[in-house]
């Protein structure tokens, strides 16, 4: 829906938000249902039912507990029977400089003031403790966002008395806690708003008013940013950006200017705005952001703007460079089927409003930013949050070169007749056995985005995954392919769930860049190998369609199992008695 | 200048956008029992899209002391 697109109209949003919710949930989309606790040090009421538009719209179904005015504190640190039994998914803390207790005065010592600050700072950590321990799920806490006024005028940001100092130091200490602490994030809103200008943010008539600790109208920015963090959570960020060329990484159109009258560099103002821009394009790489090309040009051309010295960006920055003059929204397509990515994970940016317009009608779930004029590119596509990053996995600085190394595997394939001597050519070794600590972030990060080779679907939040971890109910296998032309990471998840003498395979899934590697065949022989040595004669297998997972529709019955039942949705269940259990992939070493 | 039936016109408007009731009238002596669910926080929703609509900010006072949509407008005529 355009309405919830950044940039958006907050007033409008906040005076159409029935009539908006209404549409959204009439749009026919399947969601996933989460349960979130905001737990308030001040008015919370529109910030949850605008958050709750957000959501839908990033195809989660909300249910809220909303706590009492300003009994935040209370409900974490004592609970109620309503919060208890609401068992939160994800619970918020919305907090602000309002909530702060401590007074500083300068008659204080600066241990005083080190001590006001511990006490503070407690005050919110045995809280996060508490909930930890008794949900075990995410939590979302505000920061501080700085003080309305400054009693020693410039002196209050580094004189140890003063507020500004005081909170600029307690927002170290909830970093530091961020930093240690898994399935604990940070809403910056120190950031948000000062971005929307501290002054009209902080506005004291909405506190004196309402007790809203923000004016209304910052609200939508607020929610929009707790909702960026939860569908970060659950596996819904985008993907890569597919970029335009002409006008959109460079001025000009490089078929007639010529790559050498592009405006691109340092020696004009839109030249350097272009440059910069590439540059920020450029460090989503490290992000494990794929990029591509899908522009209307001859592929030479483009090729040879792209290869323009003072652009940050080159030909090598890219998965796939579509250059062409078939339509945009078709190349998006063949673009996602060679990575094998969905399309709704694509970014599409373009100058040419004609052409976002046909994208973004035409490509279900693509996200076309509304980008005018180059200065304000990095900002439209940087607040809009596509890429909210909660987990980073050693994986993600390498994506895009892994990608890359699958082109050269293609190109090697078109050399063997036969497929199975060109898999053994690849020389693949495997790694398959129970999650290691340190691969947790990258198992859910990969169990929450992998939607074709899944046959549950079902996600997790870090949190859940390390409970599941530390169970001894379950069979977990986490597997790990590298072959001649480079590392592909951890590529497949398979949890089973122990009853009896059968093993329920509750989460089967892997990422689609290792299609038709046999992989799945040799996390199948680990799978066995494990339950034997566990006393399981059975497994049994689920499978869950989704709109995405056709592809593995029939995997169960091409490795054996005999299918059970099938209901008229399609959900089936599957059985395969271990006894006799030959091995089944030859290809891969582990 | 803006008279006083465009100003009723367009706050019908805007009432009938916040509250989502293409049956809403409203006029100088509603109130808020007058609308099922003009309730504290729907009033917040309400200012807000007031405001917006005129171009106006209501003072800290005016909004606790606002007793029916009469007063409303004439702060509306005062200022806008």
């Amino acid at each position: 829906m355009k309405e919830l697109q950044y940039p958006f109209d907050c007033a409008y949003i906040l005076k159409k938000k029935r009539s908006i919710k209404k549409a959204l949930l009439s749009d026919g989309s399947t969601r996933i249902k989460k349960k979130i606790a905001v737990l308030g040090g001040s008015t919370t009421g529109d910030i949850v039912s605008v958050l709750e538009l957000f959501l839908l719209q990033y195809g989660i179904e909300p249910q809220f507990y909303e706590s009492e005015y300003n009994a935040y504190w209370q409900d974490a640190m004592f609970g109620n029977e309503e919060l208890d039994s609401f068992a939160p998914d994800i619970i918020i803390l919305h907090t602000s400089n309002r909530n702060i207790t401590e007074t500083l005065s300068m008659s204080m010592t600066k241990e005083e003031v080190s001590e006001a600050l511990e006490r503070q700072y407690s005050h919110f950590e045995v809280m996060w403790e508490k909930l930890k321990e008794k949900f075990g799920c995410s939590i979302i806490q505000n920061n501080f966002e700085m003080p309305l006024y400054r009693l020693l005028g410039n002196a209050d940001t580094y004189d140890y008395r003063g507020m500004t100092n005081f909170i600029s130091r307690l927002n170290m200490k909830l970093y530091e806690y961020a930093q240690s602490h898994d399935s604990f994030y940070i809403n910056d809103i120190n950031y948000l708003s000062a971005s929307y200008g501290l002054e009209k943010w902080s506005n004291p008539l909405y506190w004196y008013m309402y007790k809203y600790a923000l004016c209304t109208d910052a609200i939508p920015y607020l929610s929009y940013s707790l909702s960026n963090i939860i569908k970060s959570l659950l596996g819904k960020n985008k993907k890569m950006l597919a970029l335009d060329l002409d006008n959109t990484l460079w001025g000009g159109i490089v078929g007639d200017d010529g790559v050498e009258n592009l405006q691109l560099g340092e020696e004009t103002p839109v030249a350097q705005g272009y440059r910069e821009f590439q540059q920020y394009v450029k460090k989503h790489k490290e992000l494990g952001i794929m990029l591509s090309v899908c522009s209307k040009n001859d592929e030479e051309n483009a090729v040879a703007g792209l290869k323009h010295p003072d652009g940050w960006l080159s030909p090598d920055d890219f998965v796939s460079i579509k250059a062409n003059w078939e339509p945009k929204d078709r190349n998006i397509v063949s673009i996602a089927n060679e990575i094998n990515i969905m399309p709704d994970s694509i970014v599409f940016v373009d100058d040419n409003p004609a052409e976002r317009a046909i994208v973004s009608a035409q490509v279900q779930g693509v996200a076309v930013p509304e980008i005018d004029s180059i200065e304000n590119y990095i900002r439209t596509i940087d607040r809009s949050g596509f890429f909210e990053v909660t987990a980073f996995s050693e994986d993600d600085l390498k994506r895009n070169d892994m990608y890359i190394a699958n082109a050269k595997r293609a190109q090697q394939q078109a050399s063997f007749e036969n497929y199975s001597d060109y898999l053994l050519s690849l020389e693949m070794q495997a790694t398959i056995g129970d999650f290691e600590p340190m691969y947790i972030a990258r198992i859910t990060q990969l169990t929450n985005k992998s939607n074709q080779f899944n046959l549950t679907t079902k996600r997790y939040t870090q949190a859940q995954m390390q409970e599941t971890f530390e169970s001894d109910e379950y069979i977990r296998l986490s597997g790990r392919l590298s072959d001649k032309f480079g590392d592909n990471g951890v590529v497949s998840v398979v949890i089973g769930k122990k009853q009896g003498e059968e093993l329920h395979i509750e989460l089967w899934l892997m990422s689609c860049r290792v299609l038709k590697r046999d992989m799945e065949y040799a996390m199948l022989d680990r799978l066995v190998e494990e339950s034997r040595s566990c006393g399981i004669n059975k497994l049994v297998g689920y499978y869950y369609p989704t709109a995405k997972n056709k592809m593995v529709k029939n995997l169960y019955s091409d490795f054996g199992f005999e299918k059970i039942s099938e209901d008229e949705d399609g959900n089936a269940v599957f059985e395969l008695p271990i006894e006799g259990y030959e091995k089944k992939c030859s290809v891969i070493k582990y | 200048m803006l008279n006083e039936r465009q100003v009723y016109e367009r706050l019908n408007d805007v009432f009938r956008d916040v509250f989502d009731d293409e049956d809403i009238e409203v006029d100088a002596s509603t109130v808020s029992d007058d609308i099922e669910d003009w309730d504290s926080m729907m009033h917040i929703t309400l200012i807000g899209a007031v405001e917006d609509e005129f171009g106006v900010r209501f003072k800290m006072g005016e909004v606790s002391t606002m007793k029916n949509v009469g007063e409303m407008v004439r702060i509306i005529l005062d200022r806008a």
